[in-house]
């Protein structure tokens, strides 16, 4: 019999850096399988954010790029035009991309730029220490909301699937989960869709990935997908908000 | 090809073009946003790449993600502009990519206004953006000059693998005047392969490529740091460019101004010369590298008594020359910085009060 599980070619053999139970090496196993099976390593170019997967370099085994805070769509908005033959995806965090970086995404989003963005909300700043971000829940502690956040003195939390879908422009946009097995199978598949959609030229591609911080949480790994689960995934609905076929006055794919 | 009558604006974005450039990103801002207009039609011409970005910030990455991927690109801006993209040059400078940002400087601090000004002459060659990092700075005083000086600026950013920045003025950019342009450029950087991420299969390698200004680790930061200063110690052996005007005379004044501001100077030093008073200058056409030694050896002068300063700011590249001059002389400074440009009169005025 031969081996039916193994380390994906474009994955590093490198031990990570994340905490125990946090899903950052999931989300970044998916996106390495689904490059592995479209067979585009080698022309392949990954933009890292500013936060705990700025270093997400380290495990990804093709060229990457690393951004300044939030411009990652920028820098792949830059690559794309200039190398159209080159798969381009940035891989960002709730602060990186829904705090600092709103406008770069949007308007990259907006201009149907044809790269995929991979979005991993955690309702949280992970590397800086478990600030609040522009996803934190109601009522939900961070270290700068100490007492909960407090949605009449910042706001509801933002739901970047849906803001992006409110864009004319056709675009692929979905959100999925990796906290169980359940949900991971359906991430795969929306990681594969979007990169298959990039390759053929023919819209902006985002998968935003509801994930856990257990270490910013203060739960356990055990807690934290309970937590996301039961709090998380009801405010932020997974599926499919948006395909390039469904938008009005679609575009052509060139 | 003979010369033809162009703004500057547009001669510095048909220079791009003839500098083998075909990428062009840019956000508009007054007095530049010629280029970006000429561009806008002029990129799909040439089978190029023209792209409005929705900030400068967000322009300054795209030159960054273009640049790191190998591809020769520029943009232009004004100081404003510049301010936001600086973000952007730190972090090209820090990863060592090549790139080519135009500012054609309006006056400031703020909003400040839109007419010619030399008051970015700090953040051009002082930093600008966080960490020490340099930028190759040219100053051109005509559009013939701006031309060659954009062609020139894309060799020298590939062969630094820094940013390069031409320092104009709105005067530079607005002025319509006869220009001819050299060859076209067809140099390609050589060594993109050892370090741009444009993919593994282009350049038939196994090994991947990082672009990245991340150090975590103190001794390796600072390794990059000392990397980064051994470029700029051979900028200074290597690409100091100036232009001396009545130096072999026995000047008693030493004027350096750059620039627009220098052609006027000039105009001041001939009248001056019709008078019997001989005044010297030095025209630093890089800023970063400063002209050291032109500007010490001219003050050193036995007949010098003083230099003095001349530019569009409220005196910026003063502390340079004061700092190259080693108080062989008195260093003063005049200019003014709103908008309005001195005259030839008022320079002759100043150094008449000198004497």
């Amino acid at each position: 019999m031969g081996k039916t599980f193994k380390r994906p070619e474009a994955l590093a053999e490198q031990d990570s850096h994340y905490c125990p139970g946090c899903t950052h090496g999931v989300a970044h196993r998916l996106v390495a399988e689904v490059i592995d099976e479209l067979g585009i390593r080698g022309r392949t170019v990954g933009i890292a954010p500013v936060g705990c997967a700025v270093l997400a370099y380290n495990y990804f085994t093709f060229d990457f790029q690393e951004a300044a805070h939030g411009r990652a769509p920028a820098m792949a908005t830059g690559i794309k035009r200039v190398r159209p033959d080159l798969v381009v995806f940035t891989y960002q965090g709730d602060g990186d991309l829904a705090s600092i970086g709103m406008g770069e995404i949007i308007h990259a989003a907006n201009r149907g730029e044809k790269f995929t963005t991979i979005f991993i909300n955690n309702a949280v700043y992970g590397m800086t220490g478990g600030q609040m971000a522009p996803t934190t829940m109601p009522g939900q502690r961070t270290t700068t909301s100490p007492f909960g956040r407090d949605v009449k003195d910042v706001g509801m939390p933002i739901k970047v699937s849906e803001l992006l879908s409110a864009l004319i422009t056709p675009a692929y946009i979905v959100r999925q989960s990796v906290i169980k097995p359940k949900y991971i199978v359906k991430a795969k598949k929306a990681i594969k869709t979007a990169f298959e959609y990039q390759l053929e030229r023919r819209c902006f591609s985002f998968v935003e990935l509801v994930s856990t911080c257990p270490t910013n949480w203060g739960l356990t790994p055990v807690e934290a997908v309970k937590w996301a689960e039961e709090t998380l995934i009801p405010y932020y609905p997974l599926g499919e908000f948006k395909t390039p076929g469904q938008a009005e006055g679609g575009f052509d794919a060139k | 090809m003979g010369k033809i009558l162009m703004k500057g604006n547009e001669a510095i974005g048909e220079a791009g073009i003839r500098a083998g450039c075909l990428n062009y990103f840019a956000y508009p801002i007054t007095p530049q946003s010629e280029v970006a207009e000429y561009l806008s039609h002029r990129m799909p011409e040439v089978g190029g790449v023209f792209l409005q970005g929705e900030s400068e910030v967000a322009v300054g990455y795209m030159i960054f993600g273009a640049a790191a991927c190998g591809a020769r690109v520029f943009t232009t801006s004004s100081s404003p502009g510049v301010s936001l993209m600086s973000e952007a040059i730190s972090y090209i400078a820090g990863a060592q990519c090549p790139a080519v940002f135009v500012n054609i400087m309006r006056g400031g601090p703020g909003l400040g206004g839109i007419l010619p000004s030399q008051a970015d002459y700090f953040q051009a060659t002082k930093g600008g953006g966080h960490g020490d990092y340099r930028l190759l700075v040219m100053a051109p005083a005509s559009v013939q000059e701006a031309v060659e000086m954009v062609m020139t600026a894309f060799p020298l950013a590939e062969k630094y693998r820094n940013p390069v920045m031409i320092l104009g003025d709105g005067l530079i950019g607005q002025m319509m005047e006869p220009v001819e342009f050299p060859e076209h450029l067809k140099s390609e950087p050589s060594n993109k392969d050892d370090w741009a991420t444009n993919g593994m299969d282009t350049r038939k390698s196994k090994k991947r490529n990082l672009v990245k200004s991340l150090f975590l680790d103190p001794v390796k930061l600072n390794e990059n740091n000392l990397i980064l200063k051994e470029k700029y110690e051979r900028m200074k052996r290597e690409e100091i460019r100036f232009e001396p005007y009545n130096t072999d005379s026995d000047y008693k004044i030493l004027i350096v101004s750059y620039g627009t501001m220098s052609r006027v100077c000039k105009t001041a030093v001939d009248n001056l010369k019709a008078e019997g008073i001989d005044v010297g200058m030095i025209r630093p056409q890089t800023l970063f590298p400063f002209p050291e030694d032109a500007v010490f050896r001219a003050a050193s002068k036995k007949s010098c008594r003083m230099a003095l300063s001349i530019e569009m700011s409220m005196g910026q590249m003063v502390e340079d020359v004061e700092r190259c001059v080693h108080g062989r002389c008195p260093v003063k400074w005049y200019g003014k910085c709103g908008g309005e440009v001195p005259t030839p009169e008022e320079i002759m005025d100043v150094v008449r009060s000198y004497l």
